[in-house]
């Protein structure tokens, strides 16, 4: 901010009702219950990593599940990290 | 009838202490028996913040223990009479606190006084709970400023089912108490609005204390701010709120804002 729009208080946007507007967001998620949610990660967290070594050999700390909570839509994003495979044992 | 009130709000440093030591002071001078209890355990200020701090010899903990009667452990405010504070314990940890230990004392306190102000640790574990348990009104302290809102949320979702109260089918009557208000940055879009606090959290308005350099003065002096310069914004503010707790139906002033030279010349009237 220079120092003419800080004088004047232009040239920048406000950031209070940024505030207001991320916090009636991550509210209204936490309120229908946060406990259940994070709950809800770590199972899907145990029981994909259970499927995937039933096939490949995956370390614990290679499954990443993320969630980014959004207004309308959430995005459920999993990110397997899995070692080279042998191509010798492919069928 | 004693009334048990809380003084909460999740997130540390927004003014917990500070507006339990002012509303407590405030109560009194209106000559009702009041006394403070501080509930951080490990971590005590009240003692500190009200200027007591030399005077402490029992404490709450070593009530509950049974180690020492509560009348030996109260120390009566040397500037108030009607003013009483029940000190933390610096050396035992949160632990030492035990729900039927606290139960029995609080009854104890609701014999005694008129109000019995608890002042609660941050966080939301064993000792915030403990604070709010036996509570019939709560003061949820906010600053305007994301992550205490955030955590103001989170403790008002408590206080409505973690309570004694909200167990036995009850509710315990909220109130918000804005502290750190700062009109000219609200003013400039800078600091959440009054407005947007009390639509997110959708609980009554107690008051709106504006940040002051007064606060820190008190603190400074070990005298609750009402005392120290009760003509202050802040300490009118916290007066005002008293008055409302005790019923009274008054407006919550809005603090304005207190503009400098330079921008009176800039902007004019106002």
């Amino acid at each position: 901010m220079s120092l003419f729009s800080s004088f004047f208080g232009r040239g920048n946007k406000t950031s209070a009702p940024v505030a207001r507007d991320r916090l009636q967001i991550l509210l209204a998620h936490e309120r229908t219950g946060e406990a259940s949610e994070s709950d809800l990660l770590s199972k899907l967290h145990a029981e994909i990593l259970e499927v995937i070594k039933k096939h490949i050999p995956v370390d614990q700390d290679k499954v990443q599940v993320k969630l980014d909570r959004g207004n309308s839509v959430s995005m459920l994003e999993i990110d397997i990290e899995v070692p080279q495979l042998k191509s010798s044992r492919r069928s | 009838m004693a009334k048990v009130l809380v003084v909460t709000s999740g997130k540390g440093g927004v003014g917990k202490t500070t507006s339990t030591a002012a509303l407590g002071a405030a109560l009194a001078q209106t000559g009702q028996n009041v006394v403070v209890v501080d509930f951080d355990v490990g971590l005590r200020n009240l003692d500190l913040v009200m200027g007591a701090e030399r005077r402490v010899v029992f404490d709450l903990i070593n009530v509950i223990q049974g180690d020492a009667k509560l009348s030996q452990a109260l120390i009566r405010d040397k500037r108030i009479e009607t003013l009483s504070i029940l000190p933390a314990s610096q050396t035992r940890d949160k632990d030492a606190l035990t729900a039927e230990g606290v139960a029995r004392v609080m009854q104890e306190l609701r014999e005694k006084f008129d109000w019995v102000i608890c002042d609660s640790p941050a966080g939301i574990e064993r000792g915030a709970q403990l604070a709010m348990y036996h509570a019939d009104y709560a003061i949820v302290v906010t600053n305007p400023e994301v992550s205490s809102v955030r955590d103001s949320d989170r403790i008002i979702g408590m206080l409505d089912s973690t309570t004694e109260k909200a167990k036995g089918g009850g509710k315990v009557e909220k109130h918000l108490l804005l502290t750190r208000y700062d009109p000219a940055r609200a003013a400039r879009g800078e600091m959440l609005r009054i407005e947007d606090v009390l639509e997110i959290l959708s609980i009554p308005l107690l008051g709106i204390i504006p940040e002051s350099e007064e606060v820190l003065r008190a603190s400074n002096l070990g005298a609750p701010v009402t005392l120290s310069s009760p003509d202050s914004p802040p300490a009118r503010a916290y007066a005002e709120a008293a008055r409302r707790l005790e019923g009274e139906k008054l407006e919550v002033t809005v603090p304005t804002e207190r503009k400098g030279l330079f921008a009176r010349l800039f902007k004019g009237r106002n």
